[in-house]
């Protein structure tokens, strides 16, 4: 169902000299959900971000946002608001006049935008920070205040480039839930570009999967991850296998791989403990590469090493066509 | 040997450089500044005769207000004029070979002496010279300008001529340091061309326009060839006062007069250091 605060990009393409770097997208991103642009890098991902943004100017094709062509428009006047991959906070302002800057370009007074700001910098809980300089932050502490400056003026969709990224691993963890939770209690639409497949399966409503500057495929992030359309999406998500059967290629959940009797015969290459599950790698007769995840227990039952002669089963139920 | 008789060691050889070439002969001229002089003998000695001459004297006052008045003149065109290359070169050049290229034409100027340089305005300037007679040509005028050469106008030129370099480098290089985008994060925010610029791009580029300020402000007060050369020996500044009394072998006074300008100098780079801190840039 359409509603009208959809963000709709219409065969949008950017070109230059000599390289097309987004090649005639068309989209909509549904009001109110949190959409990660997934993507490997160089696919278009973060240009597509930018020409929503205003940062970058489209060759052909229009952005319209509730009913409205906003190509046009200069970033401000958008109704979006960007969030930067290294946050781009002013050094020579404070957090609270980092987060007011938007409003002090609008000509707020004084104690208007400081109230504003506070507002926002209790949202993301930096308020006790307010009158620091950026550079006495800790990384977390900054993606924090680039998200409350980008919140304060107001905008229904949040444009974040990469907002992980900068972080260590634990931290990405935690702050990817904070973000989750924001998004929620705002109810606007976040789009959220990445390169990590794990942290989009984590967040997204919606994952759009990007490469060579179209997308590859778009949908429900179980949808993508269950049902790959492409080659490319079935590897870039990982835990499929791509084989070549006689109908075509095919994926296969690595989960879904079962060692038996009959089958496809493979040979043992590698055998990785993870806990829960073995990793077995394994190279069939016509030299593709297999990875099956087997239940712990099911695989001590009957150990194999590498070197050893396999068979490689699953329901056919579970064999995913590829389109490409 | 111990760490701390290594760092000495390490430390020594600039140390002496430093003590040789600069503490000394400062050292010298504090002490020769309060020795006596007569018409024809420099004596020894500890008196404040050629103290109490320099601020006894109107004209000297006269001469410290002019060198001033160059110092801000100078300063201020010097800082438009640097600034605004700086920020064309910084952020409207989006080829880096191209900035390159743009920023050695701004050096050409310098493979020639100062000196060189200066008297190149003259035939420019003077009562027949081509500025006077292209706007008589033009009909824009009907006699020559007087004020042309061998006046404050042709000083400051050839100060600004000279100087401009020095406000470019620091803002260029400071400019080259602003990530851009915070620039796209204050479009982003709604702010306008101008807006960025006061907001965003002056405030960070301040410690380069410090430095900057630093040169030209010491360049200018130290002065004398250009005064001289361009003022026709009209016009005075602290460092032709200097000049006078070396050529008059009036050392003592001289020595004084540097004292006085060094400690005026210096007190106006702690001033402009107390507003920015260029550590940071250094």
């Amino acid at each position: 169902m359409r509603s009208t605060g959809d963000l709709e990009l219409v065969h949008v393409s950017k070109r230059y000299d000599d390289a097309v770097a987004v090649n005639n997208i068309s989209h909509v991103f549904s009001e109110g959900s949190y959409v990660c642009l997934l993507g490997p890098s160089g696919c278009g991902k973060s240009t597509t971000l930018r020409i929503i943004a205003g940062h970058e100017s489209l060759s052909d094709g229009s952005v319209v946002l509730d009913g409205h062509d906003i190509s046009g428009l200069p970033p401000a006047r958008r109704g979006t608001a960007m969030m930067f991959q290294n946050y781009a906070l002013f050094p020579h302002l404070s957090v609270r006049d980092n987060v007011a800057f938007s409003l002090r370009m609008k000509g707020v007074d004084k104690a208007e935008r400081h109230r504003a700001a506070d507002e926002m910098l209790e949202l993301v809980q930096m308020t006790q920070f307010a009158a620091r300089l950026p550079a006495q932050l800790s990384g977390g502490q900054q993606q924090r205040v680039a998200l409350a400056r980008a919140l304060v003026t107001k905008p229904r969709v949040l444009l974040l480039d990469e907002p992980l990224s900068a972080l260590d691993p634990f931290l990405r963890i935690r702050v990817r839930a904070e973000l989750r939770r924001l998004q929620r209690d705002l109810g606007i639409t976040f789009i959220h570009v990445t390169h990590g497949q794990d942290e989009a399966l984590a967040l997204a409503d919606e994952l759009v999967v990007m490469n060579n500057a179209v997308i590859e495929q778009a949908g429900p992030a179980r949808e993508v991850w269950n049902a790959p359309r492409t080659e490319f999406v079935a590897r870039f998500m990982g835990g499929h296998n791509v084989l070549t059967l006689d109908s075509g290629k095919v994926a296969v959940r690595a989960d879904q791989v079962r060692l038996g009797d009959d089958g496809l015969s493979a040979t043992v290459t590698a055998v990785e403990y993870q806990g829960a599950t073995v990793a077995l790698t394994s190279v069939t007769d016509a030299g593709e590469d297999v990875l099956a995840l087997v239940p712990e227990a099911a695989f001590f039952q009957s150990p194999r090493s590498p070197g050893d002669a396999v068979r490689l089963a699953w329901d056919t139920g579970r064999q995913h066509r590829l389109s490409a | 040997m111990t760490r701390s008789v290594i760092g000495w060691v390490q430390a020594a050889p600039l140390a002496l450089v430093l003590a040789g070439f600069l503490v000394a002969p400062i050292v010298m001229i504090v002490i020769v500044s309060f020795w006596g002089a007569t018409e024809f003998s420099i004596y020894p000695a500890f008196q404040f005769d050629n103290y109490a001459f320099l601020f006894g004297s109107e004209v000297v006052w006269r001469v410290i207000g002019a060198t001033f008045k160059y110092a801000a003149i100078t300063w201020a065109l010097t800082l438009v004029i640097g600034f605004t290359v700086a920020y064309y070169l910084a952020f409207h050049i989006r080829s880096q070979t191209v900035q390159i290229a743009l920023f050695l034409v701004c050096t050409i100027p310098f493979w020639t002496s100062n000196i060189i340089r200066m008297i190149s305005w003259i035939p420019f300037l003077g009562r027949n010279g081509i500025a006077n007679s292209a706007l008589i040509d033009w009909g824009v005028i009907d006699a020559p300008l007087e004020w042309l050469l061998y006046s404050d106008f042709s000083v400051i030129l050839a100060f600004v001529h000279l100087y401009t370099l020095f406000m470019v480098v620091p803002i260029f290089n400071t400019m080259m340091r602003i990530d851009r985008s915070l620039i796209e994060a204050a479009r982003d925010g709604g702010a306008s061309g101008l807006q960025i610029l006061r907001h965003v791009i002056i405030p960070l580029t301040k410690p380069g326009i410090m430095i900057g300020t630093i040169f030209v402000v010491t360049l200018v007060m130290g002065d004398f060839v250009t005064v001289r050369f361009m003022s026709g020996s009209q016009r005075a500044n602290v460092g032709r006062l200097i000049s006078n009394d070396i050529g008059l072998l009036q050392y003592p006074s001289a020595a004084a007069t540097a004292v006085v300008l060094l400690a005026t100098v210096l007190i106006v780079i702690g001033i402009l250091l107390r507003f920015v801190n260029i550590r940071k840039e250094l």
